[in-house]
Parts: structure tokens; C-alpha cells; sequence
């Protein structure tokens, strides 16, 4: 590890420059790129907290047929806020908000984002949607027992606080919209000198995409949202079949959102395993224009697949054909990305440390979970899986194990740009195995669970899946003492362990070329830029 | 990156024509209703609407003066939003 520590630093870091204002409020009221992204992250870790602590009690209820530690009442509203969570409050700001603020800038050539106020009212935005969602909990009437789909018609007719739930999502969503506007100009008009499109770092390019999704769908389950509350408030009769409503009308524009919010959570997340990829094998990445072309194709085409939620909802032929036809197609260029992956680890001599176990376990775990998506994507294997714990674990697999997976691995590779120092990449390691080995015994028996049949979301079960039952909760126990490893590591490392060195892994991309942790406008000079982002050889 | 921060000024009476248009393109947008276009109904309002917000943001919001690259990302937008809804009445007029 020596030749990641280094002996002094003399530059003043974003951290230590005195602003307009003194302890909490020079962070949340700093309109520093750096600080915003470092806000996102602590309120994010803190809800990924409280989400897996719902997650384990549901997998603790599950250790046993019938009533274990809870009644079904309180099971259906801890699966609805884990969801709930996990979805909005978590994974869909997640890389973006917490590596794209802090890195975007810094990997393009910027002092900041193009809006940096904006900025700041973005994390507003999105603490008064967490504050107003989470209020759900405290209010009379008992947290939300829809599901975080909010499907109608239960969503209108349950008399749990759904109001809060549906506003504090809407609200979230004009944080993204906001945080997608600011990076899409911030790509646009601040790249350094000399750096051409071609030139863009591969993260930046998901967070170009991404930003897209976030500006088109959001709106519309803004919308959608919106006419939940219209619906309660004032029985319009947008989707209750009583009032001439369909309620097949709210899967469409629920998921015309909620299919492409995959692909924000994803795409960042395949450009942080595309940045750690490179810098270990120490090698160009393979078909750079191919990972661009698909990740924009990906966005794109991702538009189109929202349908394959709702096989079994009563769709017409014409929509299930096309809509299963399309989300085979859009696999295709997922799996170009893994294969430029697996191409950029042939033959390299590959760097092994704590940031590359997480993306090469990421390769592992999102081939799974993509591959189980096709069997879900077929209309006749859908039928069987519809609504099943294979569900439960193919979602997991893509949103926990790649995006979770490609967030440790960002935490990790970019921890001593951040804190500019180092954690111990021993304990890391230690800590990636454990939570590896949890989180595979916590979710594969699912896939067997639901192929047999168990329903998801249901609280009791029949005596046959006990056995599997078991084997994922106790997962769910490895999972998180690797996860306690993992932060307690890193926050030790944060606060007192050795200086790093300004390129500890040997990134070739500009933030490695920027002090640790960088200065408040990160440039002395904006750079020009005459190579390409991966020049290794 | 081009600039294009020249000035420009448009007419009063250009503004005073796209104004008229709209009005009476809202006009036809209630009138329609009236008449039982079947399947066609959802798709006429979508048109007209689509006409309106085509005019304000060429005019209005001058993207008639913005280079290329604007346009083409809010045409792609436009060719989205319609293929959007095209998939969705694959399950309305085939159900």
C-alpha cells in the first residue's frame, strides 16, 4: 500500500477553504460542486441505512412460515418503504448525485457545474421530498401498504397516508429533473479545451445519457403522481374503472417513468465500472465508441421496453409482442458494454485492490441479473415468474448487485481523490468478500423460490419453501457484517488513515491529475486536453 | 461550440400572427370534440397540441435562432414523446 500513501500536502483543499460560512452551514449552504456531491452521499448513506434495516427485518419475518417478528399489516407498509427508499431516496440519485457532482466537473475540466445554485436547490429539493415522503411514517392512518409502485387502484382507495408518499416522490422527481438540466449543460458548454465528444470520459457519457432520462421521464410520473392525488382528493376517474377509468392507463405512465429510472440508476453505474475497469487492468479500454454508442443506445431504447412489467395485466397482443421483442433488443447493447469489459481485462496485467474486486464482482452479478431479465422479458416464461420471489431476486441482482456493486466500487476507487486520504485495503477487501458471500446467499435461493412458485410481498408462506427461506436470511446476516466492515473502514480511513498520493491506482483521466482532496476550484488553469481519456497503451 | 448570442428582433406583428394562430388552433382543438373521431380523437388533441407548443417554442422562445445542435435535440425530443405514445396505443386500439 505504500505506493498509495503520500508524504505532505501544501495545497488548501475544498475542505479546508474558509467561505461565507462557519460548521453545518458552509456545507449546506455551499454551492461547491464537491460539498453538494458530499451532502448527497451522507443523506444517501443514511436512507441505504435505514432501507436495509427494513430489508432485514422483511428477511427475518421470512426466517420462518407464518408470524415471526411482525403482524401482515406492519409486513406490507415495511415492504412498501423499503421500497419506497431504496427506489427514490437511494438508487435513482445515487451515483449521479453523490460521483456526478463531485467528479463531473473535475473530469471534463470545470471549476463547477454550469448552475452551481441549481445545484444546491437540487439537494434542497430533494431533503424537503425525503422529509415530506417519510412524514408517511409519523402521520395517522399508518404508513403507505401499496408496494413502492403505488399501483391503482389500491393507491386511491387504501386509507394508509398515501398522500405524503406520492407528493414526497414528485417532489424528489423535480431534484432529478433539476440535477439532469445542470449536468446535460455542464457537458455542453464546459468541456476543457481540446476535449471533443470523443474525448469525454465514459462516466461523464453516462451521466449525459442519464441526464436525458431524467429530464424526459421524470415529468411524467410527475404527472402520474399528481393524478394519484387528483384521484383521492377529488375522484376524477383518471383510472377507476367505476368512473370510466383504467386502471392499466396508471401501469403504462407509472412505468413509462419507471422503466427508463432503471436506466438512470444503471447507466452511471456502467460508467463507474468503466473508469475502475481501464485504471486496474491498466489498459485502454476496449471499443471506447462501442461503450458510447450503447450507452446512448441503451437510453434510447430503453424508452421503449416499459411494457414488460405488465405481461400479465391484461395488455393487448399487438403491445405484449412489442414490447417483449424490444426488451430483447435492448440487452444488445448491454451486453457489448460487458464484452468491451471483459475485452479490456484480456491479457492485462490487472492491479488487484478493493475498487476492482467490486467491478469485476459487478461483472458477475449484473451478467446474472441481465440474463435472468430475458427470461422475465419472454412472454410465456414471464406468465409463470410474473409477481414471484424470481422477480425479487432479478431486480435485486440489477439494482442492488450492479448498481450497489458499482458504488462501492466508485467509493473505493475515488475514496482518496475525496478524503484525500486512505482506508486499509485489506480490511476492504475482507469486507468486499463477506458482503459477496451474503449478498449471493441472500438472493440467489429466490430465483429457485420463485421458479417453485413463492409469490412476492406475501408474509407467509407454505411449509416447501422454508429451507430456502432460511439459507437467504442468513445471507441477509453475512451481507450486512460485510457491510458494517465495508463503512466502519472507510469512515476510519476518512478520518485518520494515511495521506494519499495524488494518482494512488494510476488513472489517466483528469481527476486523477488534480490535488487530493481537490482544491475549492479544482484547476489552476483549465487544462487543454490533447489525448484520449484511457492512454494507457 | 458556436456563438450565437447576436441580437435579434422579431416583429411585434410576428408575435401578434403566432398569437392569432394559437387562439384559433385552441379553437379547433374544442371544436373537434364534437365531432366522433373514434380512435383518431386522442391522436387530433395531441396534434394540435403538439402544433401549439411547436410555434411557442420556435417563436416564443426563439429556437428559431438557436444553432442546429438545439434544434436537433428538441426535435429528438419530439420524435420521442410521439413514439412514446405510439407504443402505447399499441395496447389501446389492439386491445
Amino acid at each position: 500500500m505504500s505506493n498509495h500513501i503520500s508524504e505532505t500536502t501544501t495545497h488548501v483543499s475544498f475542505r479546508e477553504e474558509k467561505g461565507r460560512y462557519k460548521g453545518i452551514f458552509a456545507w449546506i449552504f455551499s454551492t461547491d460542486h464537491k460539498r453538494i456531491g458530499l451532502l448527497y452521499l451522507y443523506a444517501i448513506v443514511t436512507f441505504f441505512l435505514v432501507g436495509v434495516s427494513l430489508g432485514a427485518a422483511m428477511k427475518l419475518e421470512l426466517i420462518a412460515p407464518g408470524k415471526t417478528i411482525m403482524n401482515p399489516e406492519a409486513y406490507n407498509a415495511i415492504f412498501t418503504l423499503h421500497g419506497v427508499i431504496m427506489i427514490f431516496l437511494v438508487v435513482v440519485p445515487g451515483l449521479p448525485a453523490v460521483f456526478g457532482n463531485f467528479f463531473l466537473p473535475i473530469m471534463i475540466g470545470a471549476k463547477d457545474v454550469a448552475f452551481p445554485k441549481l445545484n444546491l436547490l437540487s439537494w434542497w429539493v430533494y431533503m424537503v421530498g425525503a422529509v415530506i415522503a417519510l412524514s408517511a411514517l409519523f402521520m395517522g392512518g399508518g404508513p403507505p401498504d401499496t408496494g413502492w409502485t403505488f399501483y391503482a387502484p389500491y393507491s386511491f382507495k387504501t386509507n394508509t397516508n398515501m398522500l405524503p408518499a406520492v407528493i414526497g416522490a414528485f417532489v424528489l422527481g423535480f431534484s432529478s429533473i433539476l440535477t439532469g438540466i445542470n449536468f446535460i449543460v455542464t457537458i455542453h458548454r464546459l468541456r476543457a479545451p481540446g476535449m471533443t465528444w470523443f474525448r469525454l470520459p465514459l462516466f461523464p457519457w453516462t451521466l449525459y445519457g442519464t441526464a436525458w432520462i431524467q429530464i424526459l421521464a421524470t415529468p411524467i410520473v410527475g404527472i402520474t403522481l399528481l393524478m394519484i392525488v387528483g384521484e383521492r382528493l377529488f375522484h376524477i376517474g383518471f383510472f377507476d374503472p367505476a368512473l370510466g377509468g383504467d386502471p392499466i392507463l396508471y401501469q403504462h405512465l407509472f412505468w413509462i417513468y419507471s422503466h427508463p429510472a432503471v436506466y438512470i440508476m444503471i447507466l452511471p453505474a456502467m460508467g463507474a465500472i468503466s473508469e475502475i475497469i481501464p485504471t486496474f487492468a491498466n489498459k485502454s479500454i476496449f471499443g471506447y465508441k462501442a461503450i458510447v454508442i450503447s450507452t446512448l443506445a441503451i437510453a434510447f431504447v430503453g424508452y421503449f421496453v416499459w411494457g414488460h412489467h405488465m405481461f400479465t395485466s391484461g395488455m393487448s397482443g399487438t403491445a405484449l409482442y412489442t414490447f417483449s421483442f424490444l426488451t430483447f433488443l435492448v440487452a444488445i447493447p448491454s451486453a457489448i458494454k460487458v464484452f468491451n469489459w471483459v475485452g479490456t481485462l484480456h491479457k492485462a496485467s490487472i492491479q488487484l485492490e478493493p475498487p476492482f474486486f467490486w467491478a469485476a464482482s459487478f461483472l458477475f452479478v449484473f451478467m446474472i441479473g441481465g440474463l435472468s431479465g430475458l427470461a422475465l422479458g419472454a412472454l410465456a416464461t414471464n406468465v409463470h415468474l410474473h409477481d414471484t420471489a424470481f422477480v425479487v431476486a432479478h431486480f435485486h441482482f440489477i439494482v442492488f448487485g450492479g448498481v450497489g456493486f458499482a458504488f462501492m466500487g466508485a467509493i473505493h476507487y475515488w475514496f482518496p481523490k475525496i478524503w484525500g486520504r486512505m482506508y486499509n485495503t485489506k480490511v476492504a477487501t475482507r469486507g468486499w468478500i463477506m458482503f459477496f458471500i451474503g449478498f449471493t446467499t441472500l438472493y440467489l435461493p429466490m430465483f429457485f423460490l420463485g421458479i417453485d412458485g413463492m409469490p412476492r410481498r406475501y408474509y407467509d408462506y407454505v411449509d416447501r419453501f422454508h429451507g430456502p427461506n432460511i439459507i437467504s436470511t442468513i445471507g441477509s446476516w453475512v451481507m450486512i457484517a460485510g457491510l458494517i466492515i465495508i463503512l466502519v473502514n472507510l469512515i476510519r480511513g476518512a478520518k485518520k488513515g494515511p495521506k494519499a498520493t495524488k494518482n494512488p491506482w494510476g488513472g489517466k483521466t483528469l481527476e486523477w491529475e488534480v490535488d487530493s482532496p481537490p482544491t475549492l476550484e479544482n484547476f489552476e488553469e483549465i487544462p487543454v486536453i490533447k489525448r484520449s481519456p484511457y492512454d494507457y497503451r | 461550440m458556436e456563438n450565437h448570442n447576436e441580437p435579434h428582433i422579431v416583429p411585434f406583428k410576428t408575435y401578434g400572427i403566432i398569437l392569432a394562430v394559437l387562439v384559433v388552433l385552441t379553437l379547433i382543438s374544442v371544436a373537434v370534440t364534437q365531432i366522433d373521431l373514434a380512435s383518431l380523437t386522442v391522436f387530433t388533441a395531441i396534434l394540435l397540441a403538439t402544433i401549439k407548443s411547436g410555434l411557442v417554442l420556435v417563436y416564443f422562445m426563439h429556437l428559431k435562432f438557436d444553432n442546429k445542435l438545439l434544434k436537433a435535440l428538441v426535435s429528438a425530443v419530439f420524435i420521442l414523446i410521439a413514439l412514446v405514445m405510439f407504443v402505447t396505443f399499441l395496447d389501446y386500439n389492439y386491445r
